[in-house]
């Protein structure tokens, strides 16, 4: 009973303080987009203004839409971004909440949250909104397919060398740094693996190149054309929370080094040297695979964007399972 | 997207969206993501000015032509007045028609980077966009030194220009060479290198060259399906007889001509660099002499008054070519009628070509494609309030009344 009542409370600050991080590292994009390009950019708490903003605004449901659907998607879609914070272990801060199979479950609550974000586009009686769900269906089927293979050969990867834990734990991943354990081919495979998981994040955080659901020049925003107030204050968290989550996941995965305890530090100064060292490196992860990104670059057309996935991140991925499994033989 | 079943759905793009500058509404039929049909509907900017005109007299309406346009405004009043002149038989001095080019030359530099920069955005690259703002900072200081003012100058007047070139001005033009020399060509690199940008452009928005000349299109619009027009070359008026200008065409460079969006792109941004070379030229050759044919403005009303007959200007905008026809009677200080025909009234009719089994992605693209200045093309308006009822005039009743209207007018 205790435990459930701990996990509640821990549970419900994290997210709150998650959320704050998530809105403050948009804010960051944002300003380094903008100073990317020789802008002056808004300020770096501009998303907290609007965000505070939309929550006070009208909330407007047309007259042809769906509206439980309608106010429902984004709850939804913003709750299942949440909950992949309560399965990342931050730091040295094991997960709140952990089962057998965490990173399925994960990506799962990614997929749960953009097909929130679907139902809302199909449900606001909007054409733009309609092209904007049908291009989020298309592009969601085709990231998955490097995703999946990027989650699975990893499970398979850290099972197959015997690291200790359950082979699908996040928790597992951050024990023991996958780069250690595997030869000079697996390093080959492990970065081919991160290479095409970071082509994903765009495309599961709806920015360029892959805002191709939301192209405001061509559908005008899309999924979310016809959201407004809560709703779109709800959608604007929800693509933050994305972009944070996705990041912790890659940082959790690939990145899980800790810093506390090399600095010589213990009890909850470690916890908080550890986990203020994860957020940095979301931080840089954040800038540097999306913001860069999406600075260097145009807007894929959705065939061009679904055929990038399977077929070159798709074999790149591919490419990355042979070089683990090999590596594994050797 | 969904298999065997082909039902169409219509989506509007306009006449107010985020990917278009100015009003004009395309509604498409689209099956999934292609564009099974697409009607332009113009008809959401128009203003009038041609008939504000006939309530003043040429050097008020220079001001009002100025304001069909707010990015190619001097090639507007260029028009009207070559026009005006033609009509009255006035002779520029060879120095203001230097000058006149040299504008117009800074006019097309800086409509060209804007446009660029805007198709950059329209496919979602916005650092494309902010850099291409960004360099045409330069040429808008640049006009601002030269004329005082960063978009309607205000310089052209009848018989001339109002505002000479200072050695101080022709120092900032040289700058503005150089800066550009240095500068855009890592736009050019960044666009026409860029994959993604390629993959956006190349095979969009198709007109070829038989449908080019079948549909009367014009400038870069032309020049990009690889036809050899120019009104410089062609025709040159102003200073351009002694610039020699050759029409700029995509196979010259690249071999071949596909006439899509990235050839369009092309030829524009090579133009912005043909520019600074006809600049350059420009103001090397600039002749000493008076800028005007007549400044004592009373003076050039008088004559304007007794003149009589049809003056015709066209020239070579940035968009294709600007025709003006303006009608002055004997004894009437009013301009009698004036008829304008922007460049993108020809080219518009090429828009459902284009927009031909190409995809919604690409709708905005292929409308910013030719450069559409909706507001300079916008003429006609048909409404009755009173019988409450819209209707749509045939070609064959628009050229009834057309006829009609120009008899009444020229009194017979």
């Amino acid at each position: 009973m205790t435990d459930i009542l701990t996990r509640l409370l821990s549970g419900t600050a994290l997210l709150f303080l998650v959320l704050l991080l998530a809105i403050l590292y948009d804010g960051v994009d944002r300003l380094v987009h903008a100073r990317m390009q020789r802008r002056l950019g808004p300020p770096i708490l501009q998303p907290f203004y609007d965000v505070m903003k939309l929550f006070v605004k009208e909330n407007i449901v047309p007259r042809r839409a769906i509206a439980w659907v309608f106010n429902g998607a984004p709850l939804l879609a913003v709750t299942a971004v949440l909950m992949v914070f309560l399965y990342v272990p931050m730091g040295s801060l094991p997960p709140i909440l952990s089962t057998g199979g965490d990173v399925i479950l994960i990506v799962y609550l990614f997929a749960l949250s953009a097909v929130a974000m679907v139902a809302g586009g199909f449900a606001s009686g909007s054409p733009y909104a309609n092209i904007g769900a049908q291009r989020e269906m298309v592009l969601m089927m085709s990231y998955e397919v490097p995703l999946a293979i990027v989650v699975t050969t990893l499970a398979y990867f850290a099972y197959r060398s015997g690291i200790p834990g359950e082979p699908f734990n996040l928790t597992t991943f951050v024990a023991m740094p996958l780069w250690g354990v595997a030869g000079w081919m697996g390093v080959l495979g492990l970065a081919a693996l991160f290479v095409s998981l970071m082509a994903v994040v765009p495309a599961e955080v709806g920015k360029v190149p892959m805002d191709i659901a939301e192209a405001k020049t061509e559908i005008l925003e899309g999924l979310i054309c016809e959201y407004s107030g809560r709703n779109l204050a709800m959608f604007k968290l929800t693509f933050a929370l994305r972009n944070s989550a996705m990041c912790a996941v890659v940082v959790s995965l690939f990145f899980p080094w800790n810093i506390g305890s090399s600095l010589g530090l213990t009890g909850a100064w470690l916890l908080v040297a550890d986990f203020l060292f994860f957020w940095l490196k979301v931080l840089l992860l954040q800038v540097f695979g999306v913001t860069l990104i999406r600075t260097a670059f145009g807007r894929f057309k959705i065939w061009q964007a679904s055929q990038f996935y399977w077929v070159q991140v798709g074999g790149l991925a591919l490419a990355g399972m042979i070089l683990l499994s090999l590596d594994l033989l050797a | 997207m969904s298999a065997g079943s082909h039902k169409t759905y219509r989506i509007p793009i306009g006449p107010v969206h985020v990917g278009l500058k100015e009003p004009v509404t395309t509604w498409l039929d689209v099956d999934g993501e292609r564009i099974v049909k697409a009607t332009v509907r113009p008809g959401s900017i128009h203003r009038g000015i041609e008939w504000m005109a006939r309530e003043r007299n040429p050097i008020q309406v220079i001001y009002l032509a100025e304001r069909i346009c707010g990015i190619c405004s001097f090639t507007h009043i260029v028009a009207f007045l070559r026009a005006v002149e033609d009509a009255a038989k006035i002779e520029v001095p060879i120095r203001a028609q230097y000058i006149r080019s040299l504008v117009l030359e800074l006019e097309r530099v800086h409509s060209h980077i804007l446009w660029a920069g805007v198709a950059c955005y329209t496919f979602g690259y916005d650092s494309a966009f902010n850099l291409g703002m960004l360099l045409r900072e330069k040429v808008m200081d640049v006009l601002e030194a030269l004329t005082g003012n960063r978009v309607n100058y205000g310089v052209g007047t009848v018989g001339g220009v109002r505002r000479d070139l200072t050695p101080r001005a022709a120092k900032a033009v040289r700058e503005m060479i150089e800066f550009y020399r240095r500068e855009f060509q890592t736009f050019l690199d960044v666009v026409t290198e860029d994959p993604i940008a390629k993959a956006r452009m190349r095979n969009v928005g198709v007109l070829s060259q038989e449908d080019a000349v079948k549909y009367c299109a014009l400038g870069p619009t032309a020049r990009g399906s690889g036809l050899r027009v120019d009104l410089r070359h062609s025709s040159p008026y102003e200073a351009y007889g002694d610039l020699g200008v050759t029409p700029l065409v995509p196979q010259d460079y690249n071999g071949e001509v596909f006439g899509d969006v990235y050839d369009r792109f092309f030829v524009r941004v090579m133009e912005v660099i043909q520019s600074l070379e006809l600049l350059e030229k420009i103001v090397d050759g600039i002749p000493e002499g008076p800028i005007t044919w007549e400044p004592k403005l009373p003076k050039v009303l008088s004559a304007l008054k007794a003149a009589d007959g049809i003056g015709w200007g066209i020239i070579e905008g940035p968009r294709g070519d600007d025709t003006h026809v303006v009608k002055l009677t004997k004894g009437e200080e009013n301009v009698t009628w004036w008829k304008v025909r922007a460049p993108t009234y020809a080219n518009a009719v090429s828009w459902p070509l284009m927009f031909k089994d190409q995809e919604i992605a690409d709708a905005p693209l292929i409308i910013n494609s030719i450069d559409p200045c909706i507001s300079c093309m916008e003429r006609i308006l048909v409404s009755d309030a009173r019988a409450g009822r819209s209707e749509i005039l045939t070609r064959a009743r628009l050229v009834e009344r057309c006829r009609e209207k120009t008899r009444r007018l020229m009194g017979a």
